[in-house]
C-alpha cells in the first residue's frame, strides 16, 4: 500500500566527483540491457528433441508471421537475470518496514516443503484418490485458520487478500439474496484499504464513507447513525491502518448485526492479534486472510498471494466451491454447486483450488511457529512498533499518540513543516541510508503519512539502527541539509525516476526501432 | 523459536523504553474478555526436522506427475522447466521483494515485468499487456468486465467450448456485479454455432482456441461478426505453448486476449499460483485491470521503469477503479519471462512442434484401441477421446494401474450430460515408452 504525494519529480542532478565508466558500469553495479536488446530471435538456451517427420493436423491455422521473441544462450540468460535481481531490495537484503504490506522473513524451509514433488508436482485433475496428501494439507490448514479465528468455515480458492474480499462480499451479497433482502449500500471507513471500496463497487454496491474520529478509530455512534435497513455490510480493517485496534469493535459489530446487515473485517493486519484474539468472537462475518503477509509466504515483487476467507456460522452455507469433506475413508473434492446438497455455494471464484504453493508454505510456517510462537510473534511484532514509535516520538510528529499502536507505527508530516521537505524526500533519502522506505502517503487520513511496520522478524540491534538512521535524517531535515533529501537517492541505481512522464505518454512494451531514414542527397 | 530474535532483555529494556508495564499493556484496546484465546487444539513449536517430516509424509500420500505416464491437461500442463528458472526465481531479492513501490530501488522486477509484457503482446499479437492476473480463469472474468466498461452493454455471450471452470469463474462474477451471461451449450467436435448468439446487445463474445475439447477455432468470422453488432471478441486459452505455432489471437481480431501461463516455466501445484495473461489494443489500455509497467527516465537521464497508470487503480480510484485487484502474480510471471526467455524463437516454435508431433502420435495409438474414438479433425496438444462407458471409471481404472490418462470431461461439467469424454494431453514430457503404456493400459481397462 503506497501513495506518491506529488506530482511532477524535478531532475535534480547533483556533481560527482567520480569518473565517468565506458561501459556505464560501476564496479558491483551493472547496468543491463533489455532482452530485446541483447537476445536474438535465432539464439535458444534449451535443447529439445527434435519432433522428426510428421503430418501436421493444424487444419491450417499454423502462425505465419514471426514471433519476434528474442533468445539467450543459458550463460546469457543467467547473467541477465542475476544483473537485474541486483537492482532489488528486498526483505533478505534488510528491513522492509511497508506499513499495511507486512514484510517479514521469509524461512527457506517454506521454499523447500512448497517443492516436494507431492505438492508441486501434481495436477488439480488428476484422480481425487492420487492427491489425498494434498487435500488433507489444506484441510489441515483450514482447521488452523479456523482455530485462530474462532470461525465456521474456510473458503480457500482465493488467489489473493482483494480477491477475498470479493468472496467474502459475495458470500455476504448471495446471504442477502437467499433472505429476500435487498440491499444495495456498504458502509466503509475511510482509512480502509482502497481494495475494500473498490471490491464492493465491483459487485455492485454504493459506497457509504464513515470518518474516523479524532483518536483514528471509527466512532460506534457514526456506524449507527449510517446503519439504515439498505445497508448490506460494514467493512472494518482491525487493527486498522493508522495502527490501532478498533477498540468499539464488539459494540459496532452488535449495532451491525441488530439493523440485520453483516460485518465484514479485512485480515491483512491480523498478524497483529495472532494468537491473541479470535475475531470470531469479535462479531465477525467474513475476514480474508493474507497468507503471504501473516504466515510469511514470499510476495516476489508483487504476487502471488493468497486470500483464503473464514466465514460466520451465518455465512458458512455461501462458501464457493470447490469444498473438502470427509468421505468415509478419504477425503474428497466437492467441484459442483449441485453436488453438495444442503450446500447454497456462491459460485466459482477461479478454475482450480486456490494456491496449493502459498498454503504449503504457509503451513510450514505455522508448524515451525506453533500456537506458542504464533503469540510470541504477534507480540514481538506490536513490541517492535511500539518501540519504534517511542524511540521517534520527539523528532516526529506522531497522531493518535494517545492509544497504544499494534503492528506498525504511524508518523505524519507535521514535524516537516518549514524544511520545505515532504514525506516522499524523507523516504528517498532512506533508500540511501541502505533501507526500504516505509508505507507513504496511506493511510490517507492523516496528512503526508509515513506507516512504519518493523514485523516481528527484526532484532533489537536492527530496529536501533534504523531508529537512528530515521533520527540522523529527521535532524538532518530540521538543520536544512536540504540537498541530502531532495537529490536523493544519490547511491541507488536510479536516481529518483519520472512518474509523470511515465503516466502521460506510456510506454508499456518495447518497440523494435525503425531504420533511420537515408539521408536525402 | 528460531525465526523470532528478539530475547528476552531486549523485550525487558524495549518495554522499559516504551514505558509500558508489561506487553499485555500494549494490547489495552483489546476488550479483556476476549484475549488470549485458548488454543488448546494446535500443537506447540515444532523443529526444522520435525515439520519436514510431517509435511514430507502428506507430501508422500500423493502422485506426482513426474512418477507415471502422464496426459492430464484441461487447462493445467505438464512441461519440462529448465533448472535454470527456478534457480533464478529463488534469488532473493526477487523472491522476497514486495510490489515496487519505490521504483529506485525495484528496478530489476520493473524491468522484467516491461520485457514481460512485450513478450506477451508478441505471443498474442496484441498491442499491451499488463503486468500479469492471478490465473486464467480470473482474468477471462475480468475481460468480460472491462467488456461491458469499453461497450457500455452489460451482456457476454460465452462459447460452450470455453472451459466449464472458466465460464463459471466469468459467471459468478458478472452474477454478482449483475451483468448477464449467455452461455452456450458445449459442442465437442468442435463447430458451435456462435455467430447466431450475437445480437445489438452482446458487449463481448468469449470463445476459447484451442477450446476445451482440444478443437482450433477460427476466429476471424466471429471476429467479424462482434464488430459489426459492436461487441468485443475475447479470445481464451489455456495452453500458452500453443502459440508458438498456431496463428496467434491478435491477428484474426481479438480485442482482448486473456489466458492461463503456467505452461511456461510453472510447475503445477495442484492448479496455484499460476499467472494470467492479460492483453488488449493500446485503445484500451485505460480500461484494462492489473498493474502496469511502463518506461520514463531518471532525474539524471538515465532509462528505468515505474509502474504507472495507477490512477485506474483501486489505491487511487477506489470505488471508481476499474477492478479491485491489488497483487499480480509477479514470480510467476518472472518464471514464464525466464523460461521464455531461454527458448527465444526458436526453442518456442520447436517446442510447439514437438509438442504436437507427440499428440499427434498419442490420438493414433488411442485411436488403434478397440472401441475408442478421437473426436477432434484439427487440435494442437490435447484432444478428446469417446470410450465405451462412464470416462470417469476409466480414468480411475486407468490409475489404478499407475497410468493418469486424461480429464473426464463429466468431472468439468457433471451436468453436461457427455460422461463418456475424456480430454487427454501430451506435452514434450511424454515418451514412447509412456504412450505405449497408456494404449496398453487403455485396451485392458476397456476390455
Amino acid at each position: 500500500m503506497n501513495r506518491e504525494g506529488r506530482g511532477a519529480t524535478t531532475p535534480i542532478t547533483t556533481g560527482s566527483a567520480a569518473p565517468h565508466t565506458f561501459t556505464g558500469n560501476r564496479a558491483l553495479e551493472l547496468e543491463e540491457g533489455l532482452i530485446f536488446e541483447i537476445g536474438r530471435t535465432d539464439v535458444t538456451g534449451v535443447d529439445i528433441e527434435d519432433a522428426g517427420d510428421f503430418t501436421p493436423r493444424l487444419g491450417g491455422h499454423e502462425r505465419k508471421a514471426d514471433l519476434g521473441l528474442p533468445g539467450l544462450a543459458e550463460p546469457e540468460a543467467m547473467r541477465h537475470y542475476v544483473r537485474l535481481s541486483r537492482m532489488n531490495y528486498g526483505i533478505d537484503s534488510g528491513l522492509f518496514p511497508l506499513g499495511s504490506c507486512t514484510m517479514k522473513h521469509n524461512p527457506r524451509l517454506n521454499e523447500k516443503m512448497a517443492r516436494l514433488p507431492g505438492f508441486a508436482d501434481v495436477h488439480p485433475l488428476q484422480p481425487v484418490s492420487t492427491v489425498q496428501g494434498a487435500l488433507a494439507l489444506i484441510k489441515e490448514l483450514s482447521r488452523w485458520l479456523l482455530s485462530l479465528t474462532g470461525m465456521e468455515a474456510v473458503a480457500f480458492t482465493p488467489k489473493a487478500g482483494a480477491h477475498g474480499e470479493l468472496c467474502g462480499m459475495m458470500a455476504i451479497k448471495a446471504a442477502h439474496i437467499a433472505n429476500g433482502q435487498k440491499r444495495h449500500i456498504v458502509l466503509v471507513p475511510e482509512s480502509a484499504h482502497g481494495t475494500n471500496p473498490a471490491t464492493a463497487a465491483l459487485i455492485g454496491y454504493e459506497v457509504k464513507s464513515i470518518p474516523a474520529r479524532a483518536d483514528g478509530t471509527v466512532d460506534p455512534a457514526a456506524v449507527k447513525a449510517a446503519l439504515t435497513p439498505e445497508v448490506a455490510a460494514l467493512m472494518l480493517t482491525n487493527p486498522n491502518t493508522c495502527g490501532l485496534f478498533e477498540r468499539d469493535v464488539v459494540e459496532i459489530a452488535e449495532a451491525v448485526h441488530a439493523a440485520g446487515a453483516y460485518f465484514y473485517a479485512d485480515g491483512a493486519n491480523f498478524n497483529a492479534i495472532l494468537g491473541k484474539v479470535k475475531v470470531g468472537e469479535l462479531g465477525v462475518d467474513a475476514m480474508h486472510i493474507n497468507l503471504h503477509k501473516t504466515f510469511s509466504t514470499p510476495h516476489g515483487g508483487g504476487g502471488p498471494g493468497a486470500g483464503p476467507v473464514v466465514l460466520s456460522k451465518a455465512l458458512a452455507p455461501f462458501a464457493p466451491v470447490p469444498a473438502i469433506v470427509a468421505d468415509g475413508a478419504g477425503l474428497k473434492l466437492v467441484e459442483d454447486e449441485g453436488e453438495a446438497g444442503a450446500v447454497q455455494a456462491l459460485g466459482r471464484m477461479s478454475a482450480f483450488h486456490g494456491q496449493m504453493g502459498m498454503f504449503v508454505r504457509a503451513m510450514a510456517w505455522m508448524l515451525s511457529h506453533g500456537a506458542d510462537g504464533m503469540k510470541q510473534a504477534s507480540e514481538d511484532a506490536v513490541l517492535s512498533a511500539n518501540y519504534i514509535r517511542a524511540c521517534l516520538g520527539d523528532v516526529m510528529s506522531v497522531p493518535f499518540g494517545e492509544r497504544p499502536a499494534m503492528h506498525e507505527a504511524l508518523f505524519d508530516d507535521a514535524w516537516l513543516e518549514g524544511t520545505g521537505l515532504s514525506t516522499l524526500d524523507i523516504a528517498k533519502a532512506l533508500i540511501d541510508e541502505g533501507y526500504h522506505p516505509m508505507t507513504v502517503y496511506f493511510p490517507l487520513v492523516v496528512h503526508g503519512a509515513m506507516l512504519i511496520e518493523p514485523t516481528e522478524s527484526e532484532s533489537k540491534a536492527s530496529l536501533d539502527l534504523f531508529i537512528g538512521a530515521l533520527r540522523d535524517l529527521a535532524f538532518a531535515a530540521k538543520a536544512g541539509e536540504k540537498e541530502r533529501f531532495l537529490g536523493a537517492p544519490h547511491y541507488a541505481p536510479r536516481r529518483r525516476l519520472d512518474e509523470t512522464r511515465a503516466a502521460r505518454a506510456p510506454v508499456l512494451r518495447w518497440v523494435k526501432p525503425q531504420p533511420l531514414p537515408e539521408a536525402a542527397e | 523459536m528460531r525465526y523470532l530474535p528478539l530475547t528476552p532483555e531486549d523485550r525487558t529494556e524495549m518495554l522499559a523504553r516504551i514505558g509500558a508495564p508489561s506487553v499485555d499493556a500494549l494490547f489495552a484496546d483489546i476488550p479483556a474478555a476476549k484475549l488470549d484465546p485458548a488454543l488448546a487444539d494446535l500443537p506447540a513449536h515444532k523443529t526444522e526436522l520435525s515439520v519436514e517430516r510431517t509435511l514430507g509424509a502428506l507430501s508422500a500420500q500423493n502422485v506426482p506427475a513426474g512418477s507415471v505416464p502422464f496426459f492430464v491437461g484441461a487447462g493445467a500442463y505438464r512441461h519440462h522447466v529448465p533448472a535454470t528458472v527456478d534457480h533464478l526465481i529463488q534469488r532473493s531479492e526477487f523472491l522476497t521483494s514486495y510490489t515496487p513501490y519505490q521504483p529506485e530501488i525495484a528496478q530489476g522486477t520493473l524491468q522484467y515485468l516491461f520485457e514481460f509484457q512485450t513478450q506477451v503482446g508478441e505471443l498474442t499479437g496484441m498491442e499491451v499487456a499488463n503486468a500479469s492476473m492471478y490465473d486464467g480463469s480470473t482474468a477471462a472474468a475480468e475481460a468480460v468486465l472491462m467488456a461491458h466498461r469499453v461497450t457500455k452493454r452489460r451482456k457476454a455471450v460465452v462459447a460452450g467450448n470455453v472451459h466449464p471452470h472458466y465460464r463459471e469463474t466469468i459467471a459468478t462474477l458478472s452474477l454478482y456485479a449483475d451483468d448477464a451471461v449467455v452461455a452456450l451449450s458445449p459442442v465437442p467436435q468442435g463447430g458451435e454455432d456462435i455467430l447466431s448468439a450475437i445480437d445489438g446487445e452482446t458487449s463481448c463474445v468469449v470463445v476459447q482456441s484451442p477450446d476445451v475439447f482440444g478443437n482450433i477455432v477460427d476466429l476471424k468470422p466471429i471476429a467479424e461478426k462482434a464488430h459489426a453488432a459492436g461487441a468485443l471478441l475475447i479470445a481464451v486459452f489455456t495452453e500458452v505453448v500453443s502459440l508458438g505455432l498456431i496463428e496467434p489471437p491478435g491477428a484474426q481480431g481479438a480485442d482482448i486476449v486473456v489466458g492461463e501461463g503456467q505452461s511456461i516455466g510453472n510447475p503445477l501445484t495442484f492448479g496455484g499460483p499460476y499467472v494470467g495473461l492479460f492483453a488488449t489494443r493500446q485503445k484500451y489500455v485505460r480500461q484494462m485491470p492489473g498493474r502496469l509497467a511502463g518506461e520514463t527516465v531518471d532525474a539524471s537521464g538515465k532509462r528505468g521503469f515505474v509502474l504507472t497508470l495507477s490512477t485506474r487503480e483501486q489505491h487511487i480510484r477506489r470505488e471508481k477503479a476499474t477492478s479491485n485487484i491489488c497483487t499480480n502474480s509477479g514470480l510467476c510471471a518472472l518464471a514464464f519471462t525466464i523460461h521464455l526467455t531461454l527458448l527465444g524463437e526458436t526453442g518456442l516454435r520447436k517446442l510447439a512442434r514437438l509438442n504436437h508431433a507427440n499428440a499427434c502420435k498419442l490420438a493414433d495409438k488411442l485411436a488403434a484401441v478397440p472401441g475408442v474414438q478421437v473426436l477432434n479433425s484439427a487440435f494442437f496438444n490435447e484432444f478428446t477421446l469417446r470410450v465405451p462407458g462412464k470416462a470417469v471409471d476409466v480414468i480411475e481404472k486407468l490409475a489404478a494401474k499407475g497410468v493418469l490418462g486424461g480429464v473426464p470431461y463429466a468431472r468439468l461439467a457433471p451436468k453436461a450430460g457427455l460422461d463418456d469424454l475424456i480430454l487427454v494431453a501430451a506435452t514434450e514430457i511424454n515418451t514412447d515408452e509412456d504412450r505405449a503404456a497408456y494404449a496398453a493400459a487403455l485396451k485392458e481397462v476397456l476390455a
